[in-house]
């Protein structure tokens, strides 16, 4: 009897550590909502610091990493437990951060002081500050851990900072408000949405020059209100998926032709997006709905909306 | 013959710069002249808090700060040369004076008068209105060298109206100041409502010489009982009497024109779609908050910033031609991009609707349609303007 009732809870136990939890950081409730992935429910909030935005997962899950704007810090919680364990002196108000491949430079845009930031998150230590362009937003690091690359909203321009010396090696002009970058899986392209110019460029890396420059149309929206945010690229490179803000769309780009072939109807003001660890779904931030969108990837639906806090901004979805 | 054979390749080698990397960019100067002349209010009542002297001046200077931003990376150097008078005289005199040491490019703050004749002093040049509100200089005798980034009075009174039928507060008492730029308002105010199908119940002229600030109580509310009204629009530009009509009316009614329920450029309160970044860095630069006057000439500089990224140019007819296309989406703050109307040079945007501590609402409002763009639901659309721009 004793060890049925110890294996059922282990098995319960077990059963709940198996769902993937979504973590989305509500902007003006300085909370974190978790979703569990299986349920579709929030099955909590973790008061976090102020203005939490940017959320990223440590490349073994362990650790999330939070951008507590207003606090002036990123913060570190324990996966696990879901505590703060630590903070990190990021510079002031960070709003988006990157993490380098070796799981321990992030590279964090002070979208207040036109700089980037680098810290070594073991030793908490800033290791250099980079000076790019007015308002820093979007950061991203390839995939070789080459290049950082820093958006600047007011300049209208990509940065490249070279890892190797932490300092900026070149600078590309892209369209109006540029707001966020992605590498594809193979760090052969970089994606980059300009959210007043309404486009996305896609850049070859090697050259660092755009390749492309896509443009959007929405059937019954009109265009000043397409402005793209956030882009995720799947890891088999066969679907990119940019989020439209007050357009109220998720655009579905065929990664290999650069060719646009669907819009989602999501929540209002889509802002961020996150695959789950499979990749088998994608979340949609939605800010002034308040809610997250759950797509299928496999056939392109939008499964349910969920109800979050106030202003959701980030989303991350750990195993 | 040797020099002109070289130019035409000089020129060639150039062009083709662009295309290249970032490294080959030729160092460019952008000279922008800074005008402004702020006529004497006179004393007005409510002086209590008083408006900051350099309203304007200091939205320019931010902006060249920001456009540097850009322009080290492309080896464009920003600068601005200012000049302030407490006279119009003086002001054309100081225009003069930049214009000989090759300025084209100029932010002007003054009223239209001082504005019309810059205009004609410097017609090879290009003037951006960043302080006169005047209606006249968008519809009736536009400047072909002049595009407006300040809104119009038509613009604010629409952005107003098209709330109060939102709320459907449609019959309104309207109290007028005696000066001509309270006339002017009014008159918006009047053609907002015959637009937007609000009725106008009972106007009358703010005539009172007594001390408002002690006497309003009892004055205000026999002033203001007539035949009712839903709202209590107020046409007093320079803040003499207007602060002093809330709360004292006959009927409980709200206040709204250029007290109370304000339409305006900008507020200290506007702070989504990145604004919230704009406002910090002004209140760091300046020291106070950042007003409509230090928005329209911050966005003046920056429209100039734009066309000259995109041109690798400082022309100022080719800046003015690139402005008035479609195809340089400027970035505002406001949520919408941002461009001028081709019909009489006036910057389309958004217009906040405030009360003193928080954005009550931004016009135009969901529901009014317009086959071009919903912004020109606001202001002197083209199918009104006589003009030839």
């Amino acid at each position: 009897m004793r060890r049925t009732l110890i294996a059922t809870a282990l098995l319960i136990a077990a059963g709940q550590s198996l769902a993937a939890t979504a973590f989305v950081s509500n902007e003006k409730d300085n909370n974190l909502s978790l979703i569990d992935m299986d349920t579709l429910q929030v099955t909590q909030t973790l008061p976090v610091g102020m203005r939490p935005r940017g959320l990223l997962l440590s490349h073994d899950n362990t650790l999330l990493y939070i951008c507590a704007s207003d606090s002036d810090r990123v913060q570190v919680m324990d996966v696990a437990t879901r505590k703060i364990i630590k903070e990190l002196p990021s510079g002031k108000d960070p709003e988006q951060f990157a993490l380098h491949p070796n799981n321990r430079w992030l590279y964090v845009s002070n979208e207040d002081d036109s700089l980037v930031t680098v810290i070594d998150t073991e030793t908490s230590k800033v290791l250099a500050q980079v000076d790019v362009g007015v308002e820093p937003e979007g950061m991203a690091v390839s995939p070789d851990g080459k290049w950082a690359v820093n958006t600047s909203e007011t300049t209208n321009m990509l940065h490249w900072i070279d890892t190797s010396t932490q300092t900026l090696a070149d600078n590309t002009l892209v369209d109006q408000r540029p707001r966020f970058v992605e590498f594809n899986k193979d760090g052969s392209q970089l994606w980059s949405s300009a959210e007043i110019g309404g486009t996305v460029s896609v850049i070859n890396v090697a050259s660092r020059k755009i390749i492309k420059t896509l443009k959007f149309e929405i059937k019954g929206v009109h265009p000043d209100k397409v402005q793209p945010v956030g882009i995720k690229i799947s890891d088999d490179g066969k679907y990119a998926f940019v989020a439209l803000g007050p357009a109220n769309h998720v655009a579905v780009i065929d990664a290999k032709t650069l060719d646009i072939v669907d819009y989602l109807l999501v929540g209002r003001r889509v802002w961020q997006l996150s695959f789950t660890p499979d990749q088998k779904q994608l979340l949609a931030t939605n800010g002034v709905s308040g809610d997250v969108s759950v797509i299928d990837v496999a056939s392109l639906k939008v499964l349910k909306s969920v109800k979050v806090g106030r202003y959701p901004w980030g989303v991350v979805v750990a195993p | 013959m040797r020099q002109m054979v070289f130019h035409p390749l000089l020129c060639l080698a150039l062009a083709a710069w662009p295309l290249l990397t970032m490294a080959a960019e030729e160092p460019l100067q952008v000279r922008i002249g800074y005008l402004a002349y702020i006529p004497d209010p006179g004393p007005v009542l409510s002086n209590v808090i008083p408006e900051p002297r350099d309203a304007g001046l200091r939205g320019a200077e931010l902006a060249i700060v920001d456009s540097n931003s850009t322009g080290r990376f492309l080896k464009h150097s920003y600068s601005l040369t200012s000049a302030s008078t407490d006279n119009s005289d003086a002001l054309l005199e100081q225009a003069r004076a930049q214009h000989e040491q090759g300025l084209r490019l100029f932010v002007v703050n003054a009223p239209a008068d001082t504005l019309r004749q810059l205009s004609a002093a410097m017609p090879d040049s290009l003037l951006f209105n960043a302080g006169s509100p005047d209606d006249s200089l968008r519809s009736t005798a536009c400047l072909h060298n002049v595009l407006h980034t300040l809104p119009s009075r038509a613009m604010l009174a629409d952005a107003l109206a098209q709330f109060l039928t939102v709320r459907r507060w449609t019959r309104w008492l309207l109290i007028v100041g005696q000066t001509p730029d309270d006339q002017a308002y009014a008159n918006a105010l009047r053609r907002a409502a015959k637009r937007f199908g609000h009725i106008i119940v009972a106007e009358k002229a703010f005539t009172f010489d007594n001390d408002q600030r002690r006497s309003a109580q009892a004055d205000m509310p026999l002033f203001t009982q007539t035949a009712e009204y839903d709202v209590v629009l107020v046409a007093d530009e320079r803040g003499d009497f207007g602060e002093y009509v809330p709360y004292q009316t006959w009927y409980p009614r709200p206040v709204a024109g250029t007290q109370g329920l304000t339409p305006t450029g900008w507020h200290k309160t506007v702070e989504t779609y990145g604004a919230a970044q704009l406002q910090k860095r002004f209140e760091a630069a300046a020291g106070r908050w950042m007003n409509d006057r230090d928005f329209a000439a911050w966005m003046a500089v920056r429209s100039i910033a734009s066309a000259v990224t995109r041109l690798r140019a400082t022309d100022a007819m080719q800046i003015r031609e690139l402005e008035l296309g479609d195809n340089l989406p400027l970035d505002g703050f406001k949520g919408s991009k941002l461009s001028y109307r081709s019909w009489n040079g006036q910057l389309r945007q958004p217009i906040p609707v405030v009360q003193p501590r928080a954005l009550v609402t931004t016009s135009p409002q969901d529901g009014f349609l317009h086959p071009g763009t919903e912004l020109d639901s606001l202001g002197y659309d083209k199918p009104e303007v006589t003009c030839t721009f």
